[in-house]
């Protein structure tokens, strides 16, 4: 159960303003493994992803990727830190001036030698990977939410990179592209033996996939294990959120 | 005491404008120098941003070539030295009207151009994205626009100085009666070819500014389509400004000391 950890946020705390997100927050993205974040809607949840793809920095604390501090390296030398990290985001954020296609071998072509035609090969079984065959040549602004996010995700796995962060990667998805996609993040990590970081709202796919859960409440990580240790949890916070219940200690 | 604080806050803001512009081009220098330029999106973005603005900038050369020709010929023919009037329109053309002119109409359609796309790529999270990907924004968006500018605004200001002479020529030919020969071999003893390089010297410049400050209001936009809004005016704004300042400070130490 003691693996070392891929990804650290040691003591973490970053503030917008007066206005508090992180606070003391203490997380181990275990190696190998699918650690779900879960919290209420405006926790924090996607700052932590940033955080650990280094595109922000933490007002105090540290994040490690590795043993490597990332808040006191270079910006030189983060791209090459993130060269080994991915980032699905929350509204898919695909260059609009390009082609799905374009955008998804993006990565490939401006970071590897590889041949076209063996990018064109790797962005289509992408793509046909997530249920969006022959989209190559559409633009962004042609397809539907869902779908973007789709290309986002295919666009954050093409580079099989070592940690892939997920954000929100199903939501407002049908249930059986939802399915489709849980699915593709367990085979892709056992594949790849990569690790994932998972943010996500619902409920089943978590229990399906995650390895780990941690749940961020008011700026911290209140309750981290097993999917089954976080079932059991004696915590009324944790227990009202999977509930899905009005009534707890909760404040709406 | 509310006016000092004012002015605190404004010279910070300054300094911080300032220290941002110098760290863009900073950045952007040291992939130009080592090379990591995308040579397909310059070359495109010469055509989008350079060549797309070739009509707009010879139709307001043309026109103030001739209003300059006009209100120069009236004049000189009154005096009798209507044969100075092309020597006249050449010098202003080449050394001040193309340059800054092909700059400001520029500065208004790219510069705003440069700074909405940003914005808009800022608030899209595509910027972020870019960064995810381990591609520098800068290299990526900011170097080929930059490089663009450089080469296609003194290409610019050249066709800015070439159809303002022809246009005040044409004028003071019909208006005033000077022949064109004359009008010629007057443009010809007054501009020498220092003088055009040194007004491309100050396209190159103003190409420089209006990349970098579009860039930089893209790359600092906040908040929404409205922030997208008050990058662009910022961007337009602020570039025109410091053209108008940059080319009185080059006019001088280029040819205030004879
Ligand atoms: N640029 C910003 N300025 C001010 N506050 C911000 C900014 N960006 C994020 N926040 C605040 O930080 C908090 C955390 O945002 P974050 O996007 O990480 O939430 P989240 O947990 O991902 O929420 P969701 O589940 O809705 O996506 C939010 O309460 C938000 O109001
Ligand atoms: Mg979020």
């Amino acid at each position: 159960m003691d693996a070392k950890p891929y990804a650290r946020l040691d003591d973490v705390s970053l503030f917008y303003g007066d206005k508090v997100v992180l606070k003391n927050c203490t997380l181990d993205i275990v190696e190998g493994a699918i650690t779900c974040v879960i919290g209420l809607s405006g926790a924090g949840k996607s700052t932590i992803l940033r955080l650990l793809d280094a595109l922000r920095k933490p007002d105090e604390g540290h994040v490690y990727i590795g043993d490597r501090d990332i808040c006191h390296t270079p910006e030189t030398e983060l791209i090459e830190v993130r060269r080994k990290i991915a980032l699905s985001f929350q509204f898919a954020a695909l260059l609009d001036s390009l082609t799905i296609g374009e955008n998804v071998g993006l990565p490939l072509r401006e970071n590897t030698q590889q041949p076209e035609a063996e990018i064109r090969q790797i962005v289509e079984d992408a793509l046909d990977s997530v249920g969006l065959a022959h989209t190559y040549d559409n633009l962004p602004s042609e397809l539907s939410g869902g779908m973007l996010k789709r290309a986002g995700f295919a666009r954050a796995i093409v580079t099989k990179p070592d940690l892939v962060l997920y954000d929100e990667p199903t939501t407002g998805l049908d249930p059986i592209v939802t399915h489709l996609i849980t699915d593709m993040i367990v085979r892709l990590r056992k594949k790849l033996g990569g690790t994932a970081v998972v943010i996500s709202h619902d409920l089943q796919s978590i229990f399906m996939m995650a390895d780990y859960v941690a749940m961020l409440f008011e700026g911290a990580i209140i309750a981290y294990g097993t999917v089954e240790e976080i079932k059991r949890s004696p915590n009324p916070i944790v227990q009202q959120f999977l509930e899905g219940s009005e009534v707890g200690p909760i404040p709406i | 005491m509310k006016l000092l604080d004012g002015l605190g806050k404004g010279t910070i803001e300054t300094l911080e404008y300032a220290g941002g512009i110098t760290q863009l081009a900073g950045e952007s220098v040291g992939f130009i120098a080592t090379l990591r330029i995308r040579f397909g999106e310059t070359l495109s973005q010469c055509y989008l941003l350079g060549v797309q603005s070739l009509i707009i900038v010879l139709l307001t050369s043309l026109f103030t070539g001739m209003v300059f020709s006009l209100e120069s010929a009236n004049q000189a023919v009154q005096y009798g030295v209507g044969s100075l009037v092309g020597g006249a329109v050449a010098y202003t053309s080449v050394r001040e009207l193309g340059p800054m002119l092909s700059a400001v109409v520029v500065a208004g359609r790219v510069g705003a151009a440069i700074a909405a796309e940003i914005g808009a790529m800022v608030v899209t999270e595509q910027i972020e994205a870019l960064r995810s990907m381990s591609l520098p924004p800068v290299r990526y968006l900011v170097v080929p626009r930059l490089l663009a500018m450089i080469i296609m605004l003194p290409l610019l200001a050249i066709f800015a100085d070439v159809v303002s002479i022809v246009g005040g020529m044409w004028i003071a030919n019909t208006y005033a009666h000077i022949g064109s020969a004359d009008f010629i071999s007057s443009a010809r003893q007054t501009i020498g070819f220092p003088d055009v390089v040194k007004g491309l010297f100050k396209s190159v410049v103003f190409g420089i500014i209006i990349a970098l400050v579009g860039a930089y209001q893209g790359l600092k936009t906040r908040g929404g389509a409205a922030g997208v809004g008050l990058a662009t005016t910022g961007a337009v704004v602020t570039s025109i400004i410091l053209i108008f300042v940059t080319n009185f400070i080059m006019s001088y130490m280029l040819y205030g000391t004879h």
